[in-house]
């Protein structure tokens, strides 16, 4: 009620992407029956998607070799999408074989940062998706894109909210059910969370666009405010804000599921997210990876002096 | 950890060059309550007082303020609270005995022509009594903005606020106060500050209290951050194209300097961020 009064959406979707994108970003590699045990848990909290793993090949992601053991081992809740990478045709063969049932693409907004990342142009990137599209197209396997950089890049700076838009386009056009805008290195504010919007808006209908903030700045709930603002209805985070950033040393990355839930609950949206029970999958994860939570929420609930 | 007094000016100095055009220097309480303020005298005197920088001191009671004024302040501050609880709790008296000791310094005050900024506590949440209705919060707003306070400061004094609760206490508020005359405080302990700011912005209000490298924990939450890091700020503000006329690669070296002075890391993100090379 509260929220429909303020024009925000009634409820959010929540993807998790810790067990994928956290866990790739942190410095300890952490072991398959902790990763399957993460993800159990977070199956319970009531969270519709959960990002598995990358079926991308070990050499580039070790963090990620474990692909298949994770992909077998997880329980498999009724409701509840596990989505993993692919980034080419192979990955997804993979994938399929392991018994993923919907799948990732990531493209960039940034022709170096495609170039550094995957070492081909966002054009040759795009063809390879495409490959994968239309296997999944034929298989029913839904494909959800993701843009990187999409509010800036570590290489080339500024990017220009066009360029996000059309990217955006390549790879909805292709199949993809829905696009991830990714603030890769976090530098993104409300002012350009809107104008990049704005642009993408023109070409992506608003139910398929989600927002995949960092905050590496601390911008990312203002960020995220602003999308939902615009009306958009699924954000990507990551419980204890897992994974930091690999472009700016020492410094944080995801958002954290604790925070981003928190801050929707007060304004009386629905995400069917157990804030609790994802605070403990948190508290799981940091202490197997023997760290402190990036979650504020997190550490101000754990640490409640006596009043 | 208290702060050596030549340290606190030195922060004090540095935070002057930014661009910052306020900047509450201490706080006259007696240092059987607050320790960490036994210098405020020696602060006050010992400070470059910068023109067109405002530098404001707390003012609990008359003897405070006397005690400010003869240190040098040209502006004060009063803090009250939206809960009744958190008024008996930090005070020792109710939130009317309050504002009835701030009557008297609001007398002298305006006799000495100086401005008293209001400060309402607990405004989205008390440590004690939890909820806070938005109606509370403005009646004693109004209340200290008709005693003669030129602004009012609403303070998220435990940061439990989010945008939906800010939008739902501004709204109150700004029926009995002109937005131009408010400001808010937002702590960061549950991390949603800068988005309780920006909707804070949104509604028109142009005045937002931080501190440099987010300093100061929350006394009700152990090892839980506090106030909201002025970097981090600025950060969003400029992205938004507002102008602040604060320098920020100059708030970050001061940041550097006080996180260094206090053997500490910093609370703000973009300080971290930044420091890469």
């Amino acid at each position: 009620q509260e929220s429909q009064a303020s024009g925000l959406p009634e409820y959010i979707k929540i993807v998790e992407v810790g067990p994928r994108d956290g866990l790739q970003n942190e410095k300890v590699i952490v072991p398959t029956d902790i990763k399957i045990e993460l993800i159990n848990r977070l199956s319970r909290t009531g969270l519709p998607a959960i990002e598995v793993t990358s079926f991308v090949s070990s050499k580039w992601v070790p963090q990620m070799a474990d692909h298949k053991e994770v992909m077998r081992g997880i329980e498999r809740h009724p409701g509840v999408q596990y989505p993993v990478l692919t980034p080419n045709l192979q990955g997804f063969h993979s994938a399929i074989a392991a018994g993923a049932t919907e799948v990732s693409v990531f493209g960039a907004a940034s022709e170096s940062f495609s170039k550094m990342n995957i070492n081909c142009s966002i054009e040759e990137s795009i063809e390879k998706f495409e490959e994968v599209a239309k296997s999944a197209r034929n298989m029913n396997i839904p494909v959800r894109g993701y843009v990187s950089c999409a509010l800036g890049c570590p290489y080339e700076g500024n990017i220009i909210p066009a360029k996000v838009a059309e990217v955006s386009k390549r790879l909805y056009s292709m199949g993809c059910y829905e696009i991830s805008l990714g603030d890769t290195i976090g530098v993104g504010t409300p002012g350009s969370m809107k104008r990049m919007l704005e642009a993408v808006m023109k070409e992506i209908p608003l139910g398929a666009l989600a927002v995949h903030c960092h905050d590496t700045y601390g911008q990312a709930l203002a960020n995220i405010l602003t999308a939902i603002q615009m009306g958009v209805a699924v954000v990507d985070s990551s419980v204890a804000g897992l994974g930091g950033c690999p472009y700016a040393k020492g410094a944080t990355g995801n958002v954290a599921t604790e925070d981003v839930i928190y801050m929707l609950n007060g304004l009386g949206i629905n995400t069917g997210v157990n804030l609790y029970t994802v605070m403990e999958a948190g508290n799981f994860i940091c202490t197997a990876l023997n760290k402190k939570t990036n979650s504020k929420v997190a550490q101000a609930s754990f640490n409640t002096g006596t009043i | 950890n208290v702060v050596p007094t030549p340290v606190k000016i030195n922060l004090i100095n540095m935070l002057s060059e930014t661009g910052l055009q306020v900047i509450e220097a201490t706080s006259f309480v007696s240092p059987k309550w607050v320790p960490q303020m036994a210098d405020h005298t020696e602060v006050m005197q010992g400070i470059n007082k910068l023109p067109g920088i405002s530098y404001p001191v707390l003012t609990p009671n008359l003897k405070g303020f006397q005690a400010a004024v003869a240190a040098g302040a040209k502006e004060v501050s009063i803090f009250g609270a939206a809960s009744e609880l958190f008024t008996k709790k930090n005070i020792n008296c109710s939130i009317e005995e309050s504002l009835e000791r701030f009557d008297e310094v609001m007398t002298a005050a305006r006799a000495a022509s100086i401005p008293v900024r209001g400060y309402v506590s607990c405004v989205l949440g008390c440590p004690y009594e939890g909820k806070i209705s938005a109606a509370k919060v403005a009646e004693v707003s109004k209340k200290m903005y008709s005693m003669g306070c030129y602004e009012i400061s609403l303070g998220d004094t435990i940061g439990v606020g989010t945008p939906g609760s800010m939008k739902e206490m501004l709204t109150a508020v700004m029926k009995e106060v002109p937005v131009g005359a408010l400001a808010v405080h937002c702590h960061d302990t549950y991390g949603q500050a800068l988005a309780n700011i920006l909707v804070a912005l949104q509604m028109g209000v142009s005045v937002v209290d931080a501190s440099v490298a987010g300093l100061g924990g929350c006394p009700y939450a152990r090892g839980a951050s506090g106030n909201v890091a002025t970097e981090d700020l600025v950060y969003m503000l400029n992205g938004l194209g507002i102008h602040t006329g604060v320098d920020l690669q100059k708030l970050m070296d001061t940041g550097t300097f006080i996180c260094n002075a206090l053997n500490r890391r910093t609370n703000s993100k973009v300080s971290q961020a930044s420091c890469r090379l």
